[in-house]
């Protein structure tokens, strides 16, 4: 009984002891690289800590038998999510450094410092030192072993109990994406209208390039008058022979 | 799973006091995103080691909706960094304060 524990013991140590070294690797990469996150004064240089961090944090879920988040986990954060950051970096030209020496409130970054870590070592001395319930197991046993697998799984999941939440996900990156371009979008305006003005103030015979726009408002309404005061001749007929009209005469009043 | 579930919360509870931490010290827009990435990856670490710890798959959908939203996030913020810094190219946020009253 005795050699059949200590065997079952050693056993679980024999399993045990790579899973701690490639837990202990993981949470040292991820702490290395949220403390370049903080630390560098270089915002590329962060953004490289973050690719560090989120490659650790990828290992914590390959560790946790979650293969598909762990691949998910690299293609979006690593894949899309960085290089957007690096991305705007670059584009912005902001990777000066920071002056972190001048504070607008005074004493903010002690407190900062003492409130979280009251926070953290709260939490820390909670969890290690109270009796807490998790609730129960799930019935259905392990992702792992149900037929499909974790992926087969995770979208029955999101396709059936979590389909509300995923069709607002759609409704969300429809904002998103809308958001995206009319933020980007307002600022294209002014510099339209600046090079319209620039490319006007070039050309040499812009008094009568001005003179033409305000004849031909003129003589579109002349023309509209006049068909008008012809009588109900079809107002297809009057707005098309106007805008035709209008253009042949601009162009004779430029000629002369 | 073989590592105890306290290591994992423990890790998380760190990894997300960091970003808070960041979060609340750096003065760089960017750089406060990312301490944001960093806090939401603490709340993955741990819905993931509790969905392990309970056999629910739930915990795994709820990272997949994390990361949905941290890319929709990421991509609206950064439209507005975009725009704020084109116009005054040396911002902190401690210069953004046009809603101020």
């Amino acid at each position: 009984m005795t050699g059949f524990l200590a065997i079952h013991s050693s056993a679980i140590v024999a399993t045990t002891l790579p899973d701690a070294v490639v837990f202990a690797v993981a949470a040292l990469i991820i702490l290395a690289g949220a403390v370049g996150v903080i630390v560098e004064r270089n915002p590329v240089h962060s953004a490289l800590g973050l690719v560090i961090a989120l490659f650790g944090v990828a290992l914590i879920f390959l560790l946790l038998k979650d293969d598909f988040l762990a691949a998910v986990q690299i293609i979006v954060y690593a894949g899309a999510i960085v290089v957007l950051f690096l991305f705007v970096i670059m584009f912005l030209g902001v990777d000066k450094r920071e002056v972190i020496v001048r504070e607008s409130l005074r004493g903010q970054r002690p407190l900062a410092l003492a409130l979280v870590l009251l926070a953290a070592v709260g939490i820390l001395l909670l969890g290690a030192g109270a009796h807490y319930a998790l609730g129960a197991s799930s019935a259905t046993g392990a992702a792992t072993s149900q037929p499909g697998g974790e992926v087969a799984a995770l979208g029955r999941s999101v396709f059936t109990t979590y389909l509300l939440p995923f069709e607002a996900t759609a409704a969300l990156f429809i904002i998103a994406i809308l958001g995206a371009v009319v933020l980007t979008k307002g600022r294209g305006a002014p510099s339209e209208k600046r090079g319209e003005d620039g490319s006007a103030g070039d050309e040499p015979d812009d008094v009568s390039m001005s003179d033409g726009p305000g004849s031909s408002e003129d003589l579109e309404i002349g023309a509209g008058e006049q068909e008008g005061e012809n009588g109900s001749g079809g107002e297809v007929g009057g707005v098309s022979t106007s805008v035709v009209r209008a253009p042949s005469a601009t162009s004779q009043e430029v000629e002369e | 799973m073989t590592v105890s579930l306290q290591w994992y919360i423990g890790l998380s509870v760190v990894l997300f006091g960091m970003g808070a931490l960041g979060l609340l010290i750096r003065r760089n827009v960017l750089v406060m995103y990312m301490c944001i990435e960093l806090m939401l990856n603490a709340a993955n670490i741990a819905f993931v080691a509790f969905a392990e710890k309970l056999n629910d798959i739930g915990g795994q959908a709820a990272v997949f909706f994390v990361l949905v939203v941290a890319a929709a996030e990421v991509v609206v913020g950064l439209g507005i960094v975009v725009a704020i810094f084109r116009r005054r190219p040396d911002a902190t946020v401690d210069d953004l304060h046009m809603m101020k009253g």
